[in-house]
């Protein structure tokens, strides 16, 4: 596997259903994805309840979050691996080298992009329906998950803005990780092993692997949206 | 637009990503068999030994060995924050003081094989007929040769910088190239820049990139790459697994464990040699 094309790599990569292989994509998902779900759960109504509510460092908030969104992997790894290492806080836990610790790590990552993309959605909606919501005498706590629900499809963009950084990423698992054979490994880390290896076809093929897993999640994500469209009319 | 039944579907999806959530990090709570984690170097790593050791010592107790590989100072610096049960690294003077310093309690010789010097196959410096290692090192200063260096203070680097020591010459001009970088990517970047670099044999058996790079200079009693592995100190870090990593420490060094070594082969080729 040495030489060679790294796009028939990928498609015997993909084809033989290498049980390795798919190992690493299945943990990648579930990493990633679990981040995202936990980031979605606290970052939407986070960011929601930042557009409406006024409060004293309100201005301060949403600069801090939208630079957030540039947080380097790599600072986010360091500080979940000080706080999970056992000489840390939480050590106790026993959870560095852990999936669990990936997951903590990326939520870290994600979070503040689906919270800042979600206030100035919410924000804006915000402006579009504020007389209509309170003549009908909905408080701003109320209209949280009502503007949430309307600005969905909106929303689901920062989800998926989320997703992407967080399949993406390597500085972060790798730390906090390990990149441990079967236990940690996920496509990013793959990656750098085989490149620092010198195995780039085989790399890059990995690289495919992953692009074409991610185009999947946004697929599917784009056409369950669009047939909720549709539904609604 | 804004109706009513959304407050209910927003529950529901709620309710949805609630559940997705707990599942999936349910999935990834489950744990397996009793395990250990093996603090050790990216030479050991990325040849593939692990790969064709660890299954025979799992299969034969039960324990699971899962390696993080790192430069072999940071490797010292999980296990001294008690994040690694076991230690496999390459620097003596370092595994000594780790003992000295009160972290471990036991050292033992697991394998050696030896550093190599590797270069541009036009070799500029005129290393490849060098008296000695330190007779190479010299003429690539004195040819201001590229010279790539780890700079992570792994274990290479640390003998990278005993041997410029020993041969008189104070590196950093602009020649010499600190990449702050594992074993691979440095042969990954002197390869592009064809410069010269000191490997050891393992990393360079397994590596695939290698463009204009040929083993230029070996052989020499100060190139000996000697690997340890640390039984680390039980009262220091309680939680730590001992006992499994007591099992693993010994294995290491049994005859069983020697063999097992001393077969792992790249192209034919011996990697490790056990003592």
């Amino acid at each position: 596997m040495a030489a060679g094309n790294p796009f028939a790599i990928a498609l015997e990569l993909i084809l033989e259903r290498d049980p390795v292989l798919l190992g690493i994509v299945g943990l990648s998902l579930q990493v990633s994805l679990t981040a995202v779900a936990i980031a979605a759960l606290l970052g939407l109504p986070l960011g929601a309840a930042i557009a409406l509510f006024r409060f004293p460092g309100r201005g301060i908030a949403v600069a801090g979050l939208n630079a957030l969104m540039g947080l380097p992997p790599v600072v986010a790894g360091l500080m979940v691996y000080l706080l999970l290492s056992r000489a840390g806080p939480l050590g106790s836990w026993g959870l560095l080298f852990t999936p669990t610790a990936m997951v903590i790590a990326q939520t870290l990552l994600v979070l503040p992009i689906i919270a800042a993309l979600s206030r100035q959605v919410v924000e804006d909606l915000w402006e579009e329906y504020r007389e209509q919501l309170q003549s009908l005498g909905s408080s701003r706590l109320r209209a949280i998950p009502t503007l949430l629900w309307d600005a969905r499809f909106s929303l689901v963009t920062g989800v998926l803005a989320g997703f992407g950084r967080a399949s993406a990423e390597v500085g972060a698992v790798l730390i906090v990780g390990g990149n441990i054979d079967g236990v940690t490994r996920v496509m990013t880390t793959a990656i750098a092993l085989e490149t620092s290896r010198g195995d780039l076809p085989l790399a890059l093929a990995l690289g495919i692997v992953l692009l074409l897993l991610v185009m999947l999640v946004n697929a599917t994500a784009y056409l369950i949206g669009e047939q909720a469209k549709r539904r609604l009319g | 637009m804004l109706k009513n039944p959304g407050r209910s579907r927003f529950r529901r999806t709620l309710g949805c990503l609630v559940l997705a959530a707990g599942l999936l990090s349910a999935t990834i709570a489950l744990a397996g068999k009793p395990h250990i984690t093996l603090a050790s170097t990216t030479s050991t790593e990325q040849s593939g030994l692990f790969h064709h050791i660890i299954p025979t010592f799992t299969e034969a107790t039960g324990i699971e060995v899962r390696v993080v590989a790192v430069g072999t100072g940071q490797a010292f610096a999980m296990a001294r924050a008690g994040d690694a049960d076991a230690l496999l690294v390459h620097d003596t003077t370092g595994e000594k003081r780790f003992i000295e310093d009160g972290y471990g309690i036991e050292r033992r010789e697991v394998m050696y094989n030896d550093f190599v010097i590797i270069g541009p196959s036009g070799d500029p410096a005129g290393i490849a007929d060098a008296e000695s290692a330190i007779d190479a090192m010299q003429r690539i200063a004195e040819a201001e040769a590229a010279f790539a260096s780890r700079g992570d203070d792994s274990g290479t680097h640390r003998a990278e910088l005993r041997l410029w020591q020993e041969a008189g010459v104070e590196p950093g001009s602009r020649w010499y190239r600190e990449l702050g970088s594992g074993m691979g990517a440095t042969l990954n970047t002197a390869a592009a820049m064809d410069a010269y670099l000191l490997s050891d044999r393992a990393s360079w058996l397994g590596f695939r990139n290698r463009q204009e790079l040929v083993l230029l200079f070996e052989g020499d009693e100060v190139l000996f790459n000697a690997y340890g592995s640390v039984l680390i100190d039980p009262e220091r870090h309680p939680h730590l697994k001992h006992d499994l990593a007591g099992k693993w420490h010994d294995w290491l060094v049994s005859e069983v464990g020697q063999t097992a070594i001393s077969e792992y082969r790249i192209d034919g080729e011996q990697v490790f040699l056990p003592y």
